[in-house]
């Protein structure tokens, strides 16, 4: 979802706090032919390819959205600063709120994770982005690299305002019958419950040497899972997959779902259970 | 689970001109106008609408129209596709007398409602929509089922030419119907539900579909409805207020595409 206008306009009536748009890049881009996507036991794979109608295109579906009042997370990606920059003075100049840089695609080559593994140019381009726009700049990271707490380290110096984590988790399925890998582009992204475990691995890890606020995401579909990751240190959630096991109702259902845990357990405020694990 | 299955094909027939069904066997319960994503390994997964439910044994009909549909019709008995779904909403059949309207290659997932319908002892009427004579599938089988058939044909090579859209809007003048189902181009749905003044009308749409499961967004239409999980079929009220219909479709970017 997340792609034009409506949906989001859709999403934010079912409970969302805020919309982080489809990851958007210069120039309109197709994406990976199908299947893009398959369902995996305790999960889903997919490899979209960051399809998108690109930055220029992508201001109609922002204004049509500014309509309603809730913030949103325009997401980017790019190969380098110079395209990250330009992208993230446009997603301002159209009316988004914050921005999130994409360093974490798991299956675009030149793009995400071929960009976001490395600290040097984590930090490099988060501070040109940074000396470019006004608005906050979150850098969506994944768990698919050597030293994670590195990589969020460079992005804090280089003046991220937060760090979403984790993005798809690199996979593939192969078929028996056939023999061959279903995703058209063979390596996808693994999203859904089985990566929770990884994911609240992550934000616990960032949370240890960042003081920058977390976004926590991966396998979010209750309010019990949103719970874990807070404790593990993030102040907020994402959640995509979700909407497949628990229809788009999902983010008032895991909202409820947190509100009747604090009741049972006390809590007064949310954000004391902020990274409690830690305590 | 909407698991990938790996499916032999039963059965290929050719129905028209670059028209062909294929058959598979299906233990899952399927109601008319729902669709499958149909895998042909190495090439590309396509939506497809069921065109025959029977017993273990479902069918697609299609028309060779792009890489996808030419490599599926070059398939043969004991090839194998991977099948996902079934998928979507489907059709809701009941009333008194329903006027269906099939327009090209959506003649085909017509036919099992229209055979449901008369199990249902509905009245039923269908228009058959296609450029010329050669295009024509299924004529039998919808009068062989117990339906009230009529043709159009846009350069008058059988029955009525012209547009289905202007024989539907005859039949409607001296017919009382209880609701009109539809399938076919966008273009001739949305001028069907112009002329249909208030009878309950359904029509399945078409986009360009990714997950087929409600998560990606490439299929929505309006306010975040997702062809592939809210539809394929919509009614009046949705498609009025969807300004989408009838009007642009998206392509695998995302882009804007006017009909």
């Amino acid at each position: 979802m997340d792609e034009d206008s409506g949906s989001m306009k859709r999403i934010a009536a079912c409970g969302a706090g805020a919309i982080v748009t489809k990851s958007i890049g210069l120039k309109p881009r197709e994406g990976y032919p199908n299947p893009t996507i398959v369902e995996l036991e305790c999960g889903i794979l997919n490899a979209m390819g960051l399809p998108g109608s690109g930055i220029e295109e992508y201001n109609k579906e922002i204004i049509k959205f500014k309509s309603i009042n809730v913030p949103l997370i325009g997401s980017i990606f790019g190969s380098n600063s110079r395209e990250f920059i330009e992208l993230g003075k446009k997603m301002q100049g159209y009316g988004a709120d914050a921005l999130e840089m994409n360093m974490s695609c798991p299956h675009a080559k030149g793009y995400g994770l071929e960009i976001g593994s490395d600290s040097t140019l984590v930090k490099e381009i988060i501070s040109k982005v940074k000396d470019s726009v006004d608005i906050p700049v979150f850098i969506k990271l994944s768990s698919n690299v050597s030293d994670l707490k590195c990589i969020a380290k460079a992005a804090e110096k280089g003046g991220a305002d937060g760090i979403v984590a984790i993005n798809t988790v690199k996979a593939m399925k192969i078929n028996l019958e056939l023999r061959k890998p279903v995703l058209a582009n063979k390596i996808g992204g693994y999203s859904g419950k089985a990566i929770k475990p990884i994911g609240v691995r992550c934000v616990y890890e960032i949370a240890q040497v960042v003081d920058v606020p977390i976004i926590g995401v991966g396998g979010i579909t209750t309010g019990e899972d949103a719970l874990e990751y807070i404790m593990a240190g993030a102040s907020a959630v994402q959640i995509g997959t979700g909407i497949y096991y628990r229809e788009l109702e999902v983010f008032r259902k895991i909202c409820r779902e947190i509100e009747s845990w604090m009741k049972t357990h006390g809590v007064k405020k949310l954000s004391d259970l902020v990274g409690v694990a830690h305590l | 689970m909407n698991e990938l299955m790996i499916k032999n094909i039963t059965k290929s027939r050719a129905e028209a001109k670059d028209i062909k069904t294929i058959f598979f066997e299906s233990q899952k319960k399927i109601s008319p106008g729902q669709f499958f994503m149909i895998w042909i390994p190495g090439i590309d997964e396509i939506p497809m609408s069921v065109s025959y439910i029977e017993r273990k044994i479902n069918g697609i009909t299609f028309r060779k129209v792009g890489e996808a549909t030419d490599a599926l019709f070059k398939l043969k008995k004991g090839d194998k596709i991977g099948v996902r779904g079934p998928f979507g909403n489907g059709f809701k059949i009941n009333g008194k007398s329903i006027l269906f309207l099939g327009g090209g290659t959506g003649i085909g997932m017509l036919a099992p409602a229209v055979e449901e319908a008369v199990r249902k002892n509905i009245s039923s009427t269908v228009i058959l929509g296609v450029k010329n004579k050669n295009e024509l599938f299924f004529e039998n089988r919808f009068k062989k089922c117990g339906a009230q058939v009529y043709v159009s044909t846009d350069d008058g090579s059988k029955d009525y030419k012209g547009f289905a859209s202007d024989l539907a809007k005859e039949i409607l003048s001296k017919n009382k119907f209880t609701s009109i189902l539809t399938c076919g181009p966008e273009v001739m749905m949305k001028k069907l539900l112009d002329i249909s003044k208030d009878i309950p009308f359904q029509a399945s749409l078409e986009r360009y579909m990714k997950c087929g499961i409600g998560i990606c967004g490439q299929c929505c239409i309006g306010e975040g409805l997702r062809v592939c999980k809210d539809g394929p079929v919509f009614d009046r009220k949705t498609l009025r207020n969807a300004e989408d219909f009838g009007v642009y479709k998206r392509d695998a970017a995302g882009c804007k595409i006017k009909f």
